[in-house]
């Protein structure tokens, strides 16, 4: 199958280890991976802060450059990004002709997880990490393409991964967005009771499905000393350390 | 006490941060309520379909509001209740008044109501030298306090026992003590004397049926039903946006509302009421006012977006949920609904530029619309008013930062669209470098 890859900003420029280790799974379970540089933000900040015509502008580049791909499905790491692409149809209510293609691209389009479990039928990419392992449900990805048990199935499809649940694994981090930074004493608030859960499981890793959630959450995790890493779904099944 | 205002959400907020005992009792309530909410809706056979269901009835009234509301005046009065209209809050404070004054009324008292804190009643009383009495008792030590609701089902929350029984102490000359059945005594023989004295009680209304004309208020401590009951005269203040079709539609909504608000099966006391008294020997008011009230809510009516606000049934779960809530607490957003909703209807009812910061006090996790009864796309009219204040597609005025924002957004568009600049080169290298299989 052929895979266009959507790496999202944050992956892009603060974290490109979790777009490699993407492009490293894909490839593991047979597919061929293509990827347009041409490609840039999905205009989500823009549109979670109200700046609809800017949002549409991206949206629309988005669409052209994914068109362009000609291939059989775009896959995200990233459950926020991938739920934008399918809001894009909200940014062209009256424009019929614009809409159609947002919902052709959004129909194509996949969060990583969603992809390997419900597309691909895989739930073992031959991976293997030692230790306990815990999952945080990010928002987007939970509660707006309702992805739940597609990365529980993943992680533990790993050798050597004791899956872990975290209690209130669907309680936000705090991240959402420029929320961190227009409120950042509540968002610090709201990730406290995140992290004090994670450090309470006793886990080598916690994995989640965004890349953003995991710096909020990493971010905390390296200025309180702690053991715990904080990986990326993507991470944890480009891990071999059998 | 001075009362914050949604300006300051920001300052708000990081002073709620800073006070220990109110976030203790927030933690109290997310664990408590929110629990006994998940366990409450596990106890119907098919919860989402119930949902599911709410939210068709409330669309339907919605699609026709001026039909079912005429409909539910029409038959109130032909049950014996006077129906009186008023366009804003000043106009329903004004009624309340003018009924009060025709009927010489000194001893008024009143159940909870949202609808009547929406439209600042109490101050507008006090104003004209009556003093209504709050009965429900969270309400009532709230008003003892000179304080307002920081929830709109729990309006006590934010109070520790301790600070309740210092405050009895303080007004009721009490000994103090730190049994809650003593308090709830001492709370019940000063109310329960009001209600006998009082010559008018006023209430809210959950829902009106338009079939029968019926108002039905749910609530658990009895103070509803003697509100209602046992003054000569009851005046009901009601958003137009309560009235559903029929009778049966309460089967629907009574299995929603309070597994959500309080996640009960069902409330100790449903008053359902029908007009006023049939016959002399029959118990209840002689006179039943029903003030119907729209204040802002033809104006959310308007757009298919801001209509669903109007779904809301006031059972304050996703106050509960919410993240931000539960942190920073409902006085922190300066408004009379806090929480998710509050943040939705808020800058609708008073303006967006006077509440500009309420639609981005959340991070957009969505937990709200997870546990809305009625299925509101909470986080969808947050993003509509953020547009709205950006934008300046509404009434308000825009965002402080909106230029400097506004500026880096256009940059990051216009970058994008010429070459795609906003992008580092490095990932392009790494991903077709990277691994070969």
């Amino acid at each position: 199958m052929r895979v266009s890859l959507f790496v999202t900003c944050l992956v892009d420029q603060l974290w490109p280890e979790v777009g490699t280790s993407a492009v490293e799974v894909l490839r593991r379970t047979g597919c061929e991976v293509v990827f347009d540089e041409r490609q840039t933000c999905c205009g989500q900040p823009a549109f979670n802060t109200g700046y609809r015509s800017d949002a549409r502008v991206l949206a629309r580049r988005f669409i052209e450059i994914f068109e362009d791909a000609g291939a059989d499905a775009i896959v995200s790491p990233s459950g926020s990004c991938t739920a934008m692409v399918h809001h894009f149809h909200q940014l062209f209510e009256d424009d019929e002709h614009w809409r159609k293609r947002a919902e052709a691209i959004a129909q194509r389009t996949h969060e990583f997880s969603s992809f390997l479990v419900n597309v691909l039928g895989v739930d073992d990419v031959g991976a293997s990490f030692r230790g306990r392992v815990t999952w945080h449900d990010a928002c987007h990805g939970l509660r707006d393409l309702n992805l739940h048990s597609e990365p529980r199935r993943l992680i533990k499809g790993v050798r050597g991964v004791e899956f872990v649940e975290l209690p209130n694994a669907d309680a936000c981090c705090g991240f959402g967005g420029t929320f961190s930074v227009k409120y950042p004493e509540i968002s610090v608030a709201i990730l406290d009771n995140k992290i004090a859960e994670i450090e309470k499981a006793g886990v080598r890793a916690v994995t989640s499905g965004d890349a953003s959630c995991l710096m909020q959450i990493r971010g905390r995790l390296t200025r309180q000393k702690s053991g715990v890493r904080a990986m990326h779904l993507a991470e944890l099944l480009a891990s071999r350390e059998d | 006490m001075d009362h914050l205002t949604s300006e300051t959400f920001d300052q708000n907020a990081r002073d709620a941060l800073r006070d220990p005992q109110l976030r203790g009792a927030l933690r109290n309530l997310a664990n408590t309520i929110g629990d006994r909410r998940k366990f409450a809706i596990t106890t119907v056979d098919d919860w989402e379909a119930l949902r599911e269901q709410a939210r068709a009835i409330k669309d339907q009234v919605l699609s026709h509001l001026d039909e079912y509301v005429e409909a539910f005046a029409v038959n109130a009065e032909r049950a014996g209740a006077t129906v009186h209209w008023a366009h804003d809050a000043a106009g329903a404070c004004e009624i309340v008044i003018r009924l009060l004054r025709e009927r010489s009324a000194t001893q008024v008292v009143k159940s909870k109501s949202m609808a009547t804190e929406e439209i600042h009643l109490n101050a507008a009383l006090e104003a004209e030298g009556l003093s209504p009495i709050e009965t429900d008792l969270g309400e009532w030590i709230i008003q003892l306090a000179r304080e307002t609701p920081s929830h709109i089902v729990v309006p006590a929350i934010h109070k520790s026992k301790k600070q309740i029984a210092e405050l009895f102490v303080e007004k009721l000359g009490i000994e103090l003590s730190d049994d809650v059945a003593v308090l709830t005594r001492a709370a019940r023989r000063v109310l329960r004397q009001r209600f006998v004295e009082a010559q008018v009680g006023i209430s809210g209304v959950n829902f009106g049926v338009a079939e029968t004309g019926t108002i039905l208020i749910l609530e658990n401590e009895g103070n509803v039903r003697l509100t209602t009951s046992l003054p000569r005269t009851h005046i009901a203040l009601m958003g137009i946006e309560k009235v559903i079709p029929r009778l049966v539609d309460l089967d629907v909504f009574l299995k929603l509302l309070p597994r959500s608000g309080t996640g009960q099966r069902l409330t100790a006391y449903q008053s359902l009421i029908t007009g006023v008294k049939r016959s002399a020997t029959d118990e209840g008011p002689e006179e039943v006012h029903i003030i119907l009230m729209d204040n802002g809510r033809s104006r959310m009516l308007a757009h298919p977006v801001t209509r669903q606000s109007l779904a809301c049934i006031r059972c304050g779960a996703c106050l509960n949920a919410c993240p931000v809530y539960q942190q920073v607490g409902g006085h922190a957003y300066g408004s009379v609904y806090p929480g998710p909703i509050g943040a939705v209807i808020t800058p609708q009812l008073i303006g967006i530029g006077k509440a500009a910061q309420l639609p981005f006090a959340s991070s957009l996790c969505g937990a709200c619309r997870e546990v809305c009864p009625v299925k509101i796309d909470i986080p969808e009219l947050l993003l509509h008013l953020r547009a709205e204040v950006v934008e300046g597609t509404g009434s308000g005025t825009a965002d402080q930062k909106g230029p400097v924002k506004r500026k880096l957004m256009e940059r990051i568009a216009f970058e994008a669209k010429v070459d795609g600049a906003y992008r580092l080169p490095s990932l392009r290298v790494r991903v077709v470098q990277s691994s070969s299989v």
